[in-house]
């Protein structure tokens, strides 16, 4: 299963990279996702999650082709 | 296309907007009435908000700041928010412009606006329209102090 995973902002900075693609058979929940695309790093606990630009969260299912963001609280306006 | 994301077939009208360069929110009021709002006469209350960036944050001195947004997902929230308020509120239009990119203090960084029949549904609109987006939508502000960069973390 091909996966996208974004990462914004602050995330973006402590992961180390802004995009990678995953490819996994393991993987089944954004949980799984972030585990996997950030090499076992702890989410911070007020993570943000978005499948294919909707908010979820880290519990929902992940499917082939799906877009997976992580970011941190909103700061516009 | 000057109006990306503008939907004006479907009952409720929105139109969107994110920008890389700074921007006059009193001339797009005037310009989106002028050119894109077919309302001329129709209504009688605009509620217009302009955010602009301060050159002060939690103390200290801010010189510049970069805000970031999530191209595709921002666009989509502002839109859906937009749809909302046009169901819960009995309004003609609405605008909503947000920078990104480098800026300075004193630039605007958000303009929302709304126009509406009577005072009420205007002002309440705005009112949600900021709220939501200040809330949810996927923007991240990065400043610039004499002493370095900081992610804002906290938005008041």
């Amino acid at each position: 299963m091909t996966i996208a995973v974004k990462f914004f902002a602050s995330l973006r900075e402590q992961v180390g990279k802004a995009d990678i693609t995953l490819d996994s058979q393991t993987v089944s929940s954004v949980s799984d996702v972030w585990k996997l695309a950030s090499g076992g790093q702890p989410m911070p606990a007020n993570t943000l999650m978005a499948v294919n630009m909707d908010y979820v969260d880290a519990m929902h299912t992940v499917t082939e082709g799906d877009e997976v963001a992580f970011f941190p609280p909103v700061t516009g306006g | 296309m000057r109006w990306p994301f503008s939907h004006r077939s479907l009952g409720v009208e929105v139109s969107v907007e994110i920008r890389e360069q700074g921007f006059d929110p009193y001339r797009e009021v005037s310009d989106y009435q002028q050119t894109v709002l077919d309302a001329a006469g129709k209504y009688g209350a605009t509620a217009v908000f302009i955010g602009s960036m301060r050159d002060i944050n939690e103390g200290d001195a801010v010189q510049a700041m970069t805000l970031e947004h999530y191209p595709g997902m921002t666009e989509r929230y502002l839109e859906k928010i937009s749809k909302e308020a046009g169901q819960r509120w009995d309004i003609i239009d609405s605008l909503i412009i947000h920078r990104v990119g480098d800026l300075h203090p004193e630039d605007p960084i958000v303009l929302v606006a709304v126009w509406s029949a009577h005072r009420a549904a205007a002002f309440d609109a705005s009112r949600f329209l900021m709220e939501e987006l200040k809330s949810r939508a996927p923007f991240w502000k990065k400043e610039v102090l004499s002493t370095g960069s900081r992610w804002v973390e906290k938005n008041t």
